[in-house]
């Protein structure tokens, strides 16, 4: 329930007290909303009747069974959250929603950038009905622009914002990173721009209108791009794919008896990997004795005859606790077993086990950053479509039973 | 409660700011560029490696052009004042201040503590045995300072059993399991290169982060320390793939280009020296989009083609059809086109086509800054845009001690005898070198 007295008696969390409208689908939207609902906001996700989320239609599906309750992206990303099925095409439920506007502090949207002002719900329309709001618009491109009404993807995304043109191998096709990180990514970014505006709205009363474009997070990203683009300013070259010959010296992935190991050994760290390896007498060798010998082209390859063979009888994790008693930064190359194997993971208890009533009990990465005094929660799987219709309906608004009845029956809710 | 138009929301809160690379320094710019004052505490007497450069002397043919990203300085020169024109340092210290003291010196560590007194928070993203051979623990701090916010990004954390384990965004992406995800599908992870989305990620909620903890400071006047271990905070990024392993034991490896149910998926040549372009399509819609772009070829028609499955199970010959396509045009034209047709489509854009971009160029997203050792060049800009709060890059990335005037002097209300007496004992100055230890 939402009624004041129930969050009276909530312990202080970090956002105690903020109520997000949490409107967006897919992956950025949706974890700009976990991340307010997990350190303490109330986020209600206004869904749309009958489908609700697109990633609730996204997989990988609890036991490959597609259903809108058992999608792994859909879970992760809606725990904590609350479900109103709400149509907003409808004008009833456009009154509802600004109804609802009126009692919250942010809204999060990721609709196209013209989708809000055809529904009527621009926010020059919103702020008339509660100028403290702020708005979170989460896009491909942005509000503004040539490509605003373009379509994306996270391909498209790493293309054109990222440093995709400088992924991958010379000789090949540029390369996209793993996954959808980069929705995240801005997911992430769109909570701290919330959480800033929210500082001062909270303050003085004035709310916001933030713009955030996924090809200028990504743009802004501190993955190389900033630096590469500064780097053109300064120099007037582009940066480019590496070619795979060129192996940097006792740096990057090396094979393991059962997998790879990622670990920098070059420049200062050059000493640390003899040692390592157990020959320091290879410093007085004229190949790497001074860091110009180590610098010829072809000497990666010439060390790599005493590393390899050295890393190949060890496994991949012991391999890395060796480096890193050398204090050589490094990591081993994890699947998703081996993940969930980490000793370190393990005993600092990142993972959290979540049960949600289509599933049963799942584990799932858990708090992103610990606050000792306003921790990370999880308090609740993520919602059924609708699940707190009359929860925050009567709650929130103090609508009736009778009331909401004939909203159901209207096909608003 | 009143307005303040014309001010960023972050003015008076005042940030010092001990971070190292790419990760903290990104947390502490997004808070810069939202109006906070961060002040760089840095140092005459170590260089920091992959902050203010690799090395005190730089020698020449280390940082000549076609070095790449990781040692790029102005006309392929150090120069002689070259931890101010080192571009990784460049690319988030806008601004900032810089002051500098040797904080390995009991004075200096006075005077950090004099700082902690007129700052709000403390930010670091160094080993954590660094911090705390320096005596600048959270539990230390308090005692002076008890409603101090101390944001901590260790990679693995503040305990725990990889606690002083040495990482950059590249190495804890392969223990999180990102790496394992990314590069060829048909080549061993050996041939992968170096990328750094941990410390993007780490930023970014570094800032969330201190947000959350001033809000609630404002709120009971309580501070309180926050570890973000960069590892653990990129964990959630890869859920769907932690899921499809703790739900269905399934372990999801590399896919290169393509995608686990959308086809044609993929980067395709084009017209020119290599020359790309990146085209999604997920939606029987967007299939025929792209079929209509394309003229509406005979191929189109196969009933092979005719759903989403069979196109998926079909992507190597489409991905034949679609580059021969493709190849004839440049990527700006055939992202153009598909665009018109509602084909999520876009060229891959090499650092000076961004620069160039008609929509960045719209958006004014980058911005001239002139500086005093490196000269006047064009930066990124913002991640985000607010209505409200017209905002640009306020002041060029800040110089070695810039600020110490303005930090000892106003800020501490030293003395100008005993400033004096600081820059010859090595803890205030400009560069590097004279006291170096």
């Amino acid at each position: 329930m939402l009624e004041a007295a129930k969050l009276m008696a909530q312990p202080e969390t970090a956002l105690t007290g903020v109520t997000v409208l949490d409107l967006s689908e897919n992956i950025a939207g949706p974890y700009c909303g976990r991340l307010l609902a997990d350190y303490g906001a109330e986020v209600i996700k206004v869904e749309r009747p009958g489908t609700g989320d697109a990633s609730r239609r996204l997989g990988p599906f609890f036991h490959d069974e597609p259903h809108p309750d058992k999608g792994g992206l859909f879970l992760h990303l809606n725990a904590n959250k609350r479900s109103v099925a709400l149509d907003l095409r409808s004008a009833a439920g456009r009154r509802l929603f600004l109804r609802l506007v009126e009692e919250v502090d942010v809204v999060v949207e990721s609709f196209p950038p013209t989708a809000m002002q055809s529904l009527g719900l621009d926010y020059e329309r919103l702020r008339e009905v509660n100028p403290a709001l702020i708005v979170a618009s989460i896009s491909n491109f942005g509000q503004t622009g040539p490509y605003r009404d373009f379509s994306s993807a996270e391909i498209v995304t790493y293309a054109m914002g990222g440093p995709m043109y400088a992924t991958g191998l010379a000789e090949r096709e540029p390369m996209k990173l793993g996954g959808n990180i980069l929705q995240y990514q801005a997911g992430a970014a769109a909570a701290a721009a919330t959480a800033i505006a929210h500082w001062t709205a909270e303050e003085t009363g004035v709310g916001e209108h933030l713009d955030l474009s996924l090809m200028r997070v990504q743009a802004s990203n501190q993955d190389r791009r900033t630096t590469m683009m500064i780097a053109y300013q300064y120099t007037g070259e582009v940066c480019k794919r590496r070619g795979q010959v060129a192996q940097r010296l006792a740096s990057g992935v090396r094979p393991c008896s059962d997998g790879y190991l990622h670990l920098i050994g070059d420049h200062a760290r050059f000493p640390l990997i003899v040692e390592m390896i157990g020959q320091p007498e290879l410093l007085e060798d004229p190949r790497f004795k001074e860091p110009a010998d180590r610098a010829v082209p072809g000497r990666g390859e010439e060390f790599d005859e005493y590393l390899i063979p050295w890393m190949l009888e060890r496994t991949k994790r012991e391999a890395f606790l060796k480096a890193q008693n050398h204090r050589i930064p490094s990591g081993p190359i994890n699947s998703a077993d081996d993940v969930l194997e980490e000793t370190n993971f393990r005993d600092r208890g990142v993972w959290d086990t979540v049960a949600h009533p289509a599933t049963g009990p799942i584990v799932d990465a858990g708090r992103p950053f610990i606050m000792e005094r306003t921790p990370w929660r999880r308090e609740r799987a993520a919602p059924r479509l609708g699940e707190h219709n009359r929860e925050v309906l009567s709650g929130l608004l103090g609508l009736t039973a009778e009331e909401i009845g004939r909203l159901r029956q209207g096909g608003v809710i | 409660m009143t307005a303040r138009p014309g001010r960023l929301p972050l003015e008076g809160v005042r940030v010092l700011d001990l971070t190292v690379v790419w990760a903290g320094p990104h947390a502490t710019q997004l808070l810069a560029d939202w109006g906070a004052e961060v002040v760089r505490v840095e140092s005459t007497q170590v260089i920091q490696p992959n902050t203010r450069g690799r090395l005190v002397n730089v020698p020449r043919d280390l940082a000549g052009r076609n070095s790449g990203w990781s040692n790029a300085y102005p006309d392929g020169e150090p120069g002689e004042r070259h931890w101010n024109r080192f571009a990784i340092f460049q690319s988030h210290a806008r601004n900032k201040l810089s002051m500098t003291v040797d904080l390995r010196r009991p004075e200096g560590v006075e005077i950090f503590h004099r700082l902690l007194q007129v700052s709000d928070v403390f930010i670091e993203n160094n080993v954590p045995e660094t911090i705390e051979k320096l005596g600048l623990t959270y539990q230390e701090l308090i005692k002076e300072r008890p409603d101090l916010i101390m944001l901590r990004m260790p990679a693995y954390g503040l305990d725990g059993p990889y606690k002083n384990y040495r990482s950059f965004g590249t190495q804890l992406e392969c223990t999180a399991g990102h790496t394992w995800l990314r590069g060829y599908a048909d080549m061993d992870p050996s041939h992968l290169d170096d990328v750094y989305m941990g410390d993007a990620a780490g930023g970014v909620s570094g800032a969330f982060a201190v947000m959350l903890a001033l809000r609630h400071r404002r709120r009971t006047g309580k501070g309180q320390l926050i570890e973000l271990p960069q590892a653990e905070n990129f964990l959630p990024y890869l859920g769907e793939t932690i899921l499809d392993y703790t739900m269905n034991g399934r372990i999801q490896g590399p896919l290169g280009n393509r995608h686990r149910f959308m086809a044609p998926h993929g980067v395709y040549r084009c017209q020119g020296e290599d020359r790309w372009v990146t085209i999604a399509v997920g939606s029987d819609e967007e299939w025929r989009g792209l079929c209509r772009a394309m003229g509406d070829p005979e191929w189109c028609h196969e009933s092979r083609f005719a759903t989403g499955l069979g196109r998926w199970k079909q992507q190597e010959l489409l991905d034949g059809y679609i580059a021969s396509w493709t190849g004839e045009r440049s990527g700006e034209e055939t992202m153009g086109v598909l665009q018109a047709h509602g084909v999520a489509a876009g060229a891959v854009l090499d650092d000076r086509d961004i620069y160039q971009d008609p929509h960045m160029q719209a958006q004014e997203y980058f911005q001239e800054l002139v500086h005093e050792d490196a000269g006047t060049h064009s930066y990124p800009g913002l991640m985000w845009t607010a209505k409200n709060t017209p905002n640009r890059l306020r002041t060029p990335p800040c110089r070695l001690g810039e600020h110490n005037e303005y930090v000892y002097k106003k800020l501490l209300a030293v003395s100008g005898e005993d400033y004096t007496e600081l820059e010859r004992a090595g803890h205030i100055g400009t560069g590097f070198g004279g006291h170096l230890g």
